[in-house]
C-alpha cells in the first residue's frame, strides 16, 4: 500500500507514492537522492538528519514522508542560492566548524532555524539553540564561532 | 610556497561537506544493490539450540538468510583475527557468525538479505533463534572471581593475558623507605566511541572477475583488506579493493576488523550482487569496539622532599568477549609504558591482567591506553600534592624530567626524544590566572557557601606517531607501523600525492598539500591528495595513534626530497652544471653562486617526461615512493588546567574554564591542530563527567543508545583556551609529533582533579568517573 504525496523540496515540486511507514529521511535520501541529511541514530537525538520543514528545524528520521504532504522542505542541498554559499556554510568553512562533516548538514540547518528566531545570539543562546544536534569531532568550540560569523554576515 | 607551513589554510575538504555533496558509505547506491540486516543475540551468553529462518525466508523480497552453517559451507576461514600477540595470550576463536554459543549482546547469529532495507529489518525480526541462556559476567573484576561464568573454555579463569613491565623489587624497596605514600583504587569507565556516522559497508562481488569492491567506513583500508581476505573471506588479496569514501569520524572504532563487514562480503559473494549494510546506532554501540574499562590499584612513593621514588600499578583490563584487532596492545604497550608521565621516576612496576567478559570487545579508542595511564599518574600526582603539602603545581615541577636530561630513558621501555615541561606549566598558570583563582577559592571556602570552585591539573605525556616497526614487532604486533607516500610530479608541474594515511575528518588533504607545497615551493592548490583506496594507494597502515602527520607526513616529505634530488640531476644536465652545485628553492633549481642559471620545476618536470635532452644514466619520469618507518615514537606533552564549580548541595558540576597548553612540535595548520584539541577535550571531559557504558549483571548494555549514553552536547561544554609551546620532534623530517589524541588523554584527570580539589574540605580524595551529580552528592553526604 502506498500514499500519494505532493510537496516542495528545495523549491521544486515533488510528487511521489510512498509506503505509509516510510521515514522522511529515507524518502529524501533514497527516493530523491538528497543524501545530505544523514542518519546518526534512531532515537531522534543526534540531529544529523535535520532539515527545514516549512521553516522549522525538523529531525527527518522522526517524521513520516506522508506527513510532509503539502509541506515545503529545505535540505542542505537547497541552502546555497545561485551558487553562493549561505553565510552559515561560509561560517562553518571559515571557522573550521566541521571535521568529518557528518553532523554538519543538520547542524547548519538547526543553526539556520536559530538565526531566524534570534538574529544576534550570544554564545549561550547558540549553545542552547543547537543542543539537539550532536557533533563528536569539534567539541563545538568552532561551531559557536561559525554561527557567530554567520549572524554577523547576515545582520 | 613560502609561508604555507604553519598557516591556517581553510580546508579543501569542506565545500563538499557543507553542501551535502560529500558521499559517505550509506550514500552510495549501485544497480542491483540488496540490503542486509544482521540478527543479533539479545543474550550476553547463551547456547544456540536452533535457528528457524522459514518465516523470514517466506517474506516477499527476502533473498537469503545466512547462518554459521553457510559460513562453513562456503569453505572460507570465517573468523575475525587478533592482530597483536602477547606472550601466552589466549586467543579463543572468534567466528564471523556465532555457531553454537553467543558471548555478548549483539553477537551476530544470522544475516538477512532483502531487496530493500525495510524488508531486511522486517525479516530479521522473523528469524526465530532458540537460545538456552547461560550465566554471564560483564564486570571485569567479577570475571576473575572463583566460579565466574567462563567466557571461553580455552581461557581458564577468564584470563586472556598476564603482563608486566618494570621492576617489582625496586618499587617495593622504594615504598619500604618512602617518606610519603599515596594510593588509589579507581575505575576507568568503559566508553562507546560514537563516531556520528555508524559503521557501514557496501560489498560488490563480481563473479566474472572473482573480485570484490568493498566501500566501507575504514580508518585503514589496506589493513582491513589484509584481515578481511586472510582471515575472514579467504579471497586473494589482489582480488579485493577496499575504498573508504567520506568517513564520518572514527576515534579508533573504524580501525578494527569486525565480523559484520566480513558477513556482508560473504552475502555479496553468495548472491553475486552488491549488498549494503548500515548499522543502526544501537547496533554500532553493541559492536563497535568499546574503550577503557579498567579497574586499577595504584600507589606512589615519595621522599621527604616530595620527589617520586616509586610507582606501583596493578590493573585489570577488560577485553570483552573476543580479542579485537589491536586489543591486547592497548592496556599493555600503550599503557604500562606511559607510566613515567612527565616525571623522573626511578622505579616503576605495572602489572596488567587482561580479562574476558561477556561484553562487546574493547580496543583502541581515542588515546588508547594513554588516557588510562595519564589518569593513573595525574590522579596520584594530585594526591601527592595534597599529602606532601607541596600542592599540585610544585609537586609536578619538582619531579619533571629536566630539560637537559633528554633523551630520557624511562623505567618502562620508552625513551623520550625531547621535552621541556616547565614552560607549558608556566604558560597554563599564566593563562588561567592561578593565584587569583586560589584567592577566590579560599574566599568561597571561608564563606562556606554551596558553590565551591576547584582547580585541577593534568601534565600529560603521550607516545604517538606509531611507530618503529621493529619495536612494535618485537612487542607482538602482527603488522608494520610505517607509512607510504607516492608523490608524482606531472609534466605540467602539478602534483598528486597517494598516501596510506586515510582521513576520516582530520583534513589530511589540506594538511598534506601544505607539506608538499612548502617543500616543493609551489601553490598548495597545485597538489592533489589521494587516499583511502587500496587500488590507488599501494599500501598504507592508516590513520590512528596520532600518526598521520608524523609518519604519513614524513613519508610525503621524504618522497618530495627524492624528487628534488632527481630534479637536480635533470637540471644539472640541462644547465651543464654538476648536480652537487645545484640548490632548490622556491620552485627553482639554481646553480649555487650563479643565480641567473636556473630552471623552474615545470621546466625540469617537462624534461623528465619528454626525456629528449636527458642524462644517460637516469630513468624518465618524476615521481618517488617512500615507506617511512620512524626511528622512535613522538612525545607530545602539555599541561591542562580545568576550573569547575561544584554545587555541594546538589552535586552538580559546572565547567568554568579550561586552559590547555600543548606541545605537539611543529604545527602545519594551526586551525586544524586546534580543532583536533577541541574534539579530544570534549571526549575526555565527556568521559570525566557524563559518558559511561553500563552493563547490568546479566550482561545487558543498559546505556546502549543516545537516550542513556551521555555524549556531550553543545550546551554541556564551554569554549576552550588554548596555547602552545613548540619543541620540535628531533627525529622526523617535519619536526611534528601528532595531536589527535592529546585532548582526550589529558582532560579526564584535569576535570576529576578539579572536582576533588573543590571537595577537599569534605575530605574527599577520589570519585570514580563519570562524576554524576548523584556520585558527587553521595560523596559529600557520606
Amino acid at each position: 500500500m502506498t500514499v500519494s504525496i505532493q510537496l516542495e523540496v528545495n523549491g521544486k515540486p515533488v510528487q511521489a507514492a510512498v509506503e505509509p511507514r516510510r521515514l522522511l529521511v529515507h524518502f529524501l535520501r533514497e527516493d530523491l537522492g538528497l543524501t545530505g541529511a544523514n542518519i546518526g541514530c534512531e532515537t531522534s537525538l543526534c540531529g544529523a538528519c535535520t532539515v527545514l520543514v516549512d521553516g522549522n528545524a525538523v529531525k527527518s528520521c522522526t517524521m513520516l514522508a506522508a506527513q510532509a504532504d503539502g509541506a515545503s522542505v529545505t535540505t542542505i542541498e537547497g541552502l546555497a542560492q545561485n551558487g553562493e554559499l549561505h553565510p552559515l556554510q561560509e561560517g562553518f568553512w571559515e571557522k573550521h566548524g566541521l571535521q568529518c562533516g557528518y553532523c554538519t548538514p543538520g547542524m547548519i540547518l538547526s543553526a539556520n532555524y536559530l538565526l531566524t528566531q534570534n538574529q544576534n545570539p550570544n554564545d549561550e543562546e547558540i549553545r542552547e539553540g543547537l543542543k539537539g544536534n550532536i557533533c563528536r569531532c569539534t567539541g563545538y568550540h568552532n561551531i559557536v564561532e561559525a554561527v557567530k560569523y554567520a549572524a554577523e554576515r547576515m545582520s | 610556497m613560502a609561508g604555507v607551513l604553519g598557516t591556517s589554510i581553510k580546508r579543501r575538504e569542506d565545500p563538499a561537506l557543507i553542501t551535502g555533496r560529500g558521499k559517505y558509505t550509506d550514500d552510495l547506491n549501485v544497480p542491483g544493490m540488496a540490503h542486509a540486516a544482521i540478527v543479533r543475540s539479545p543474550y550476553a551468553h547463551a547456547r544456540i539450540r536452533g535457528i528457524d529462518a522459514s518465516a523470514a525466508e517466506a517474506l516477499p523480497g527476502v533473498l537469503a538468510v545466512l547462518t554459521a552453517r553457510d559460513v562453513a559451507a562456503a569453505g572460507i576461514p570465517g573468523v575475525v583475527p587478533v592482530g597483536w600477540l602477547l606472550p601466552d595470550l589466549k586467543t579463543p576463536a572468534h567466528p564471523m557468525i556465532a555457531a553454537d554459543t553467543v558471548r555478548h549482546v549483539g553477537d551476530a547469529v544470522a544475516v538477512v538479505v532483502a531487496e530493500d532495507r525495510y524488508i531486511a529489518r522486517d525479516a530479521a525480526d522473523r528469524v526465530a533463534v532458540d537460545y538456552e541462556p547461560l550465566d554471564a559476567v560483564a564486570d571485569v573484576v567479577a570475571a576473575l572471581e572463583d566460579g565466574a561464568p567462563a567466557v571461553h573454555e580455552d581461557a581458564p579463569g577468564n584470563v586472556a593475558f598476564d603482563w608486566e613491565i618494570g621492576e617489582r623489587e625496586s618499587v617495593d624497596a622504594a615504598f619500604a623507605s618512602a617518606a610519603h605514600t599515596v594510593q588509589l583504587d579507581l575505575r576507568n569507565n568503559r566508553l562507546i566511541p560514537h563516531a556520528i556516522e555508524p559503521r557501514a559497508v557496501l560489498a560488490s562481488y563480481d563473479s566474472n572477475a572473482g573480485s570484490m569492491t568493498i566501500h566501507m567506513t575504514s580508518q585503514n583500508p589496506h589493513v582491513h583488506r589484509l584481515l578481511m581476505t586472510l582471515a575472514s573471506l579467504g579471497m586473494p588479496e589482489h582480488k579485493v579493493r577496499i575504498v573508504a569514501p567520506e568517513v564520518g569520524g572514527g576515534f579508533g572504532s573504524k580501525i578494527h576488523h569486525y565480523a559484520d563487514e566480513a558477513i556482508v562480503g560473504l552475502c555479496s559473494m553468495k548472491l553475486d550482487r552488491p549488498v549494503k549494510w548500515t548499522a543502526t546506532r544501537t547496533e554500532t554501540n553493541l559492536t563497535d569496539a568499546h574503550g577503557r574499562d579498567h579497574s586499577t590499584h595504584c600507589a606512589l612513593a615519595l621522599d621527604a622532599d616530595g620527589r617520586i621514588t616509586g610507582l606501583r600499578v596493578d590493573t585489570t583490563a577488560a577485553m570483552g568477549a573476543y580479542l579485537s584487532t589491536f586489543a591486547p596492545a592497548v592496556p599493555t604497550y600503550l599503557y604500562g609504558t606511559l607510566m613515567s608521565g612527565q616525571y623522573d621516576i626511578p622505579a616503576i612496576h605495572c602489572h596488567v591482567t587482561g580479562v574476558f567478559t561477556h561484553t562487546t570487545p574493547v580496543d583502541a579508542y581515542r588515546g588508547a591506553g594513554r588516557p588510562e595511564a595519564t589518569y593513573v599518574v595525574e590522579r596520584l600526582m594530585h594526591l601527592a600534592g595534597e599529602t606532601t603539602g607541596l600542592g599540585p603545581v610544585e609537586v609536578r615541577r619538582r619531579n619533571f624530567v629536566s630539560p637537559d636530561a633528554f633523551p630520557y630513558q624511562t623505567q618502562v621501555a620508552l625513551a623520550y626524544d625531547s621535552g621541556n615541561y616547565g614552560p607549558a606549566m608556566d604558560r597554563a598558570l599564566e593563562m588561567i590566572g592561578y593565584d587569583d583563582l586560589r584567592s577566590e577559592q579560599a574566599s568561597r571556602r571561608g564563606n562556606g557557601g554551596g558553590r565551591q570552585i576547584g582547580i585541577g591539573f593534568s601534565s600529560y605525556i603521550e607516545a604517538c606517531g606509531l611507530a618503529p616497526s621493529a619495536v612494535v614487532g618485537s612487542l607482538g604486533a602482527q603488522a608494520g607501523q610505517w607509512e607510504s607516500a607516492d608523490v608524482r610530479v606531472h609534466p605540467t608541474a602539478s602534483v598528486t600525492v597517494y598516501t596510506g594515511s586515510s582521513s576520516h575528518g582530520q583534513g589530511h588533504e589540506t594538511t598534506f598539500s601544505q607539506i608538499v607545497a612548502d617543500r616543493l615551493g609551489i601553490d598548495p592548490e597545485a597538489v592533489e591528495v589521494i587516499h583511502g583506496d587500496t587500488d590507488l594507494v599501494q599500501f598504507g597502515m592508516g590513520t590512528y595513534g596520532s600518526r598521520s602527520a608524523a609518519v604519513g607526513g614524513s613519508a610525503i616529505a621524504r618522497s618530495v626530497d627524492k624528487i628534488i634530488e632527481k630534479g637536480k640531476k635533470i637540471a644539472a644536465h640541462l644547465l651543464e652544471a654538476s648536480a652537487e652545485d645545484l640548490e632548490y628553492e622556491d620552485g627553482s633549481f639554481r646553480v649555487a653562486g650563479s643565480p641567473d642559471r636556473s630552471l623552474g620545476l615545470g621546466d625540469v618536470a617537462l624534461q623528465a617526461y619528454l626525456a629528449h635532452n636527458y642524462p644517460d644514466d637516469l630513468e624518465p619520469g618524476l615521481s618517488a615512493t617512500s615507506f617511512y618507518d620512524p626511528s622512535n615514537f613522538t612525545y607530545p606533552f602539555g599541561t591542562h588546567v580545568c576550573v569547575v564549580e561544584v554545587d555541594t548541595e546538589t552535586g552538580s558540576i559546572e565547567l568554568l574554564r579550561y586552559a590547555a597548553v600543548d606541545d605537539v612540535g611543529n604545527v602545519i595548520n594551526p586551525m586544524i591542530v586546534d580543532g583536533q584539541l577541541h574534539g579530544g577535550l570534549a571526549q575526555g571531559i565527556g568521559q570525566a563527567l557524563w559518558e559511561n557504558a553500563v552493563y547490568d549483571e546479566s550482561g545487558q548494555l543498559v546505556s546502549g543508545s543516545l537516550m542513556d549514553y551521555a555524549v556531550p552536547k553543545i550546551h554541556n561544554l564551554i569554549s576552550f583556551e588554548l596555547d602552545r609551546t613548540t619543541t620540535p620532534c628531533p627525529h622526523n623530517p617535519l619536526g611534528v609529533k601528532g595531536v589527535g589524541e592529546a585532548g582526550a588523554i589529558a582532560s579526564p584527570a584535569a576535570v576529576v582533579n578539579a572536582v576533588v580539589d573543590a571537595l577537599a574540605p569534605f575530605g574527599i580524595d577520589h570519585i570514580d568517573m563519570p562524576l554524576t551529580p548523584e556520585k558527587v552528592w553521595r560523596a559529600v553526604n557520606s
